[in-house]
């Protein structure tokens, strides 16, 4: 039995120390907004945050992140930046087979948080990692710079 | 927590109890006007040949027969219904058709549903409109009746229908109009009035595809559900002789291991309630394999067979005047030859399914792009009626054509896996990446050679182009239709319609037979047809010392609409105006009745090149959603220069070299160029863009290259010809 912080919740799940916290989540919380792409951490699909840090979940042990703040695309939007992304996500008509997104949504997040205003190269180094088939690239690189607008004008609101 | 349910669409309108009462129009009564539609008893109500729900809560429902894969189709469809219709766009929803060729057939395929050819907006172009019009023409029928007023005084516009001092919703007014009689025959909009169409409709699965409550088929789960993770043979052709499953069912969490064989695929599964334990046992499995049959070649081996043919005669696919003899009598002939290896489509959902199987028949949920195919196929497996497969629509991440396989190889290895267990429980079926690259069905090898004849004024008057590959439609349900005289159109499409004036042209085909599973690759023959022209015509530039774009523009006197996209493309970059240390190829190409011309710039970072920016012009008749035809030509052009820049399936001895992102390499963020796309204004019928903005990348890239270094580029990936790029 793994003991496991997803969301802000505690849960358990009856797997194995070594199964990837992907499919910890996917298969036995029932969280399926997290994607499996390709088992290798080459495509970034499977990102998750982990205390705030973009993390390949399907090559990290659930038992190596007990203890930690796990944080998934379903509960993201409850953060100012990543409600920003999100609200950016749409406003671009980002996705396209949306597959990917998931992943590139929470990469997008862990960037604005820990760099507001992200210039072109930050934005390559922190999102090259989570590969797009269709392409988004574009439209992923626009709303990264949107949201940024976005929640630098709402966190000068709340101060 | 709660398992996350899929229920077929008929259980949820059952469960839902009248509910969702509404109405719907058949596709074909916009056009024969058939009976009424209307009807509280549910199960009825959601009679096939059906586009449109209108509900009490005033949402407006629209059925899209065809696979949301990314191209838009779940935004272009409901475009065409809600402009007729005059809905407000923020009230439109989509929802995937079941399978049912009779009523939600591709109108380009006759009877037979399914989604590809870049047809998807195409075909429902009149369909889609005449249902939103007649279901307008409802809406107003009622509240005629309604208000006691003549429907000439009634106004409907964003959703909202009204007369004098009286308004009322579509879903105040749903019952109502579901009571009327369905017209016979509906007046479209004159274009100049319309609202919608040539606007930049919001997609309506961005915000559920940005938050992970969009369902693909990898995330269905269904109550007992067992995932299958299969264990395939090494080599194509090879057959399961035996296999030791005792270590794999000691891993915890394995239920079943199971053998199976289809017509397209065999090998051993193994099966647990999650995904961790089944590749567990499935990597603990061993396994022997017949390899009598199996194919045991190497793609250098095949490419030297193809070399071979390519100097032979092959059969004629197209020919114009006499190109042997105008070549002899050529003042200076050219040649050159182009190589092309096999392509894994790597969608990044890899291929997955869920079949279940009961009393009924066969239910199956997946992000369905064959569905007539895959019905009859699974029908056939299973011994069951096509009527008994039951088909539930879910968005696909990705497909690039790989979803519509002529084998229906994945559907029927879940298919047959889920009969292994003697229908004891659901099975899903999951892939992982590298049984998804190893699987086959690749956009097949290829070699061309060109030759060209120029008089003495370096007029182009000979053209010979012989391609040689395997036939992508040979041993399908196609080939009856669509291969003619031994030429399967898919290999010369692109080459056999070449749209310059050349006086003397032959293109000439030979097809071997390779035992490798080859399959439609995003934009078929074009993807290398495109590629062999447009960069050997660049070749003929050089060699006659002509600018390349005005020497297209000389041979395109008679496809003017080639010609307008070249010419704005080409002004757009600013062609004629050099930039400093900066290079520029253009290529133009048409696939699937939509034509687009791309310019590439390039520069030189060191021994690298970089590509600074892409200008494409794209025609492909009535702009629907222009928005979404910018993300189409974006899409194609990244999904072209991954397979331009690194894109290669291998063989060795006959075992696939590649497995996985890291050596199959695809197009990245940092790689990404700046792409600017210009819409040639058009009143024609709209065609598609899924595919055409593909084939055109990698010629305009080579061609651009060709200008900054002087040496043509014959072979992809570039990769593979020490050609890097930052």
């Amino acid at each position: 039995m793994i003991s496991l912080s997803v969301n802000g919740k505690l849960v358990q799940a009856d797997a194995d120390d070594n199964t990837p916290l992907l499919w910890v989540l996917r298969d036995y919380l029932d969280m399926t907004g997290t994607k499996f792409g390709c088992g290798m951490a080459l495509c970034g699909a499977c990102t998750v945050h982990v205390d705030g840090k973009p993390t390949r979940s399907c090559v990290t042990p659930a038992s190596a992140v007990a203890g930690k703040q796990i944080v998934t695309v379903e509960q993201i939007g409850e953060t100012r930046v990543g409600r920003a992304v999100q609200a950016a996500w749409a406003a671009e008509n980002v996705p396209q087979c949306g597959y990917c997104q998931s992943g590139q949504v929470m990469a997008a997040t862990a960037l604005l948080a820990a760099i507001p205003s992200p210039s072109d190269a930050d934005i390559d180094a922190a999102m090259s990692g989570n590969i797009c088939r269709c392409a988004t690239y574009p439209r992923i690189r626009a709303a990264i710079k949107r949201a940024a607008k976005e929640a630098g004008m709402k966190s000068k609101e709340q101060a | 927590m709660n398992s996350i349910l899929n229920l077929s669409r008929r259980e949820f309108l059952q469960a839902a109890g009248g509910l969702a009462l509404g109405f719907y129009l058949p596709q074909s009564l916009a056009q024969s006007g058939p009976g009424k539609t209307v009807s509280t008893d549910l199960a009825n109500a959601f009679s096939p040949n059906a586009f449109i729900r209108i509900s009490p809560d005033n949402t407006v429902t629209v059925i899209v027969k065809h696979l949301e894969m990314g191209q838009g189709t779940y935004t272009g469809l409901p475009t065409l219904v809600a402009e007729e219709l005059d809905a407000d766009w923020s009230q439109i929803r989509a929802e995937g058709a079941p399978a049912d060729a009779k009523r939600y057939n591709n109108l380009f395929w006759g009877e037979a549903q399914g989604t590809g050819g870049s047809t998807a907006l195409a075909n429902s172009y009149e369909q889609l409109r005449k249902a939103g019009a007649a279901a307008r023409a409802m809406m107003v029928a009622a509240a005629a009746e309604q208000w006691q007023v003549p429907a000439s005084e009634i106004n409907v516009s964003k959703g909202i229908v009204s007369s004098k001092n009286k308004k009322a919703t579509f879903g105040e007014l749903a019952a109502n109009a579901a009571k009327q009689p369905v017209p016979a025959d509906v007046k479209l909009k004159d274009p100049k009035d319309f609202i919608l169409i040539g606007k930049p409709a919001a997609r309506t699965d961005a915000r559920a595809k940005s938050n992970g409550s969009a369902i693909f088929t990898q995330d269905v789960k269904l109550p007992g559900m067992l995932t299958a993770v299969v264990l395939h043979p090494p080599r194509f052709g090879a057959k399961l002789k035996s296999f030791d499953a005792s270590k794999a069912k000691q891993i915890k969490g394995v239920e079943q291991v199971v053998a199976f064989s289809t017509p397209a695929t065999n090998g051993v599964a193994v099966l647990a309630k999650d995904y961790w334990s089944a590749k567990k046992g499935r990597d603990a499995l061993s396994a022997e394999w017949d390899e009598s049959a199996a194919f045991r070649r190497g793609s250098s081996d095949i490419m030297n067979e193809y070399k071979n043919l390519a100097i032979k005669p092959g059969l004629s696919a197209r020919k114009d005047g006499n190109a042997d003899e105008a070549l002899k009598a050529a003042a200076k002939t050219l040649e050159a030859s182009y190589e092309f290896p096999y392509l894994a489509h790597a969608s990044m959902e890899p291929m997955n399914c869920v079949v279940k199987l009961d009393g009924g028949g066969c239910e199956i949920w997946n992000g369905e792009q064959f569905h007539t195919v895959d019905q009859a196929a699974v029908a056939k497996l299973l011994g069951l009626a096509p009527g008994q497969v039951r088909i539930n629509q879910l968005y696909a991440g990705g497909s690039f054509g790989r979803r519509a396989n002529p084998k229906s190889d994945f559907l029927l290895e879940a298919a047959a896996i889920a009969k292994a267990l003697n229908r004891a429980a659901p099975v899903k079926l999951v892939w992982g990446r590298e049984d998804d690259m190893r699987a086959g069905f690749y956009r097949p090898m290829y070699y061309h050679t060109l030759k060209a004849g120029l008089d003495a004024q370096g007029n182009l008057t000979a053209w010979k182009h012989v391609i040689v590959g395997q036939s992508i439609l040979t041993g399908t349900a196609f080939e009856p239709m669509m291969v003619k005289n031994g030429i399967d159109g898919t290999s010369v499409e692109g080459a056999a319609n070449l749209p310059y004036a050349i006086p003397n042209l032959a293109v000439e085909l030979h097809t071997p037979r390779i035992d490798v599973p080859v399959q439609w690759w995003r934009s078929v023959g074009s993807t290398h047809t495109a590629f062999a022209t447009e960069c050997f015509l660049d070749e003929i530039a050089r060699e006659a010392k002509k600018d390349p774009f005005e020497l297209r523009r000389s041979l395109l006197g008679k496809h003017p609409r080639h010609k307008t996209a070249l010419e704005l493309a080409a002004q757009k970059a600013g062609w004629g105006n050099p930039k400093k240390g900066v290079s520029r190829g253009i290529a133009v190409h048409e696939s699937f009745n939509t034509i687009v011309a791309q310019v590439v710039e390039v520069s030189r970072k060191d021994a690298a090149v970089k590509i600074e920016r892409v200008i494409c012009a794209v025609d492909c008749g009535v702009a629907v959603n222009p928005n979404i035809i910018a993300m189409q030509m974006e899409s194609g052009i990244g999904f072209g220069l991954s397979a331009a820049l690194s894109g290669a399936i291998t063989l060795k001895d006959g075992i696939v070299e590649q497995s996985n992102f890291h050596d199959y390499p695809v197009l990245r963020m940092n790689q990404m160029p700046k792409i600017e796309v210009f819409i040639v204004p058009s009143k024609e019928k709209p065609t598609g863009v899924g595919e055409p903005g593909t084939p055109v990348i990698a010629p305009a890239l080579a061609n651009a290259i060709l200008a900054m270094q002087g040496k043509p580029i014959r072979a992809l990936p570039m990769s593979s010809q020490g050609v890097t790029f930052v």
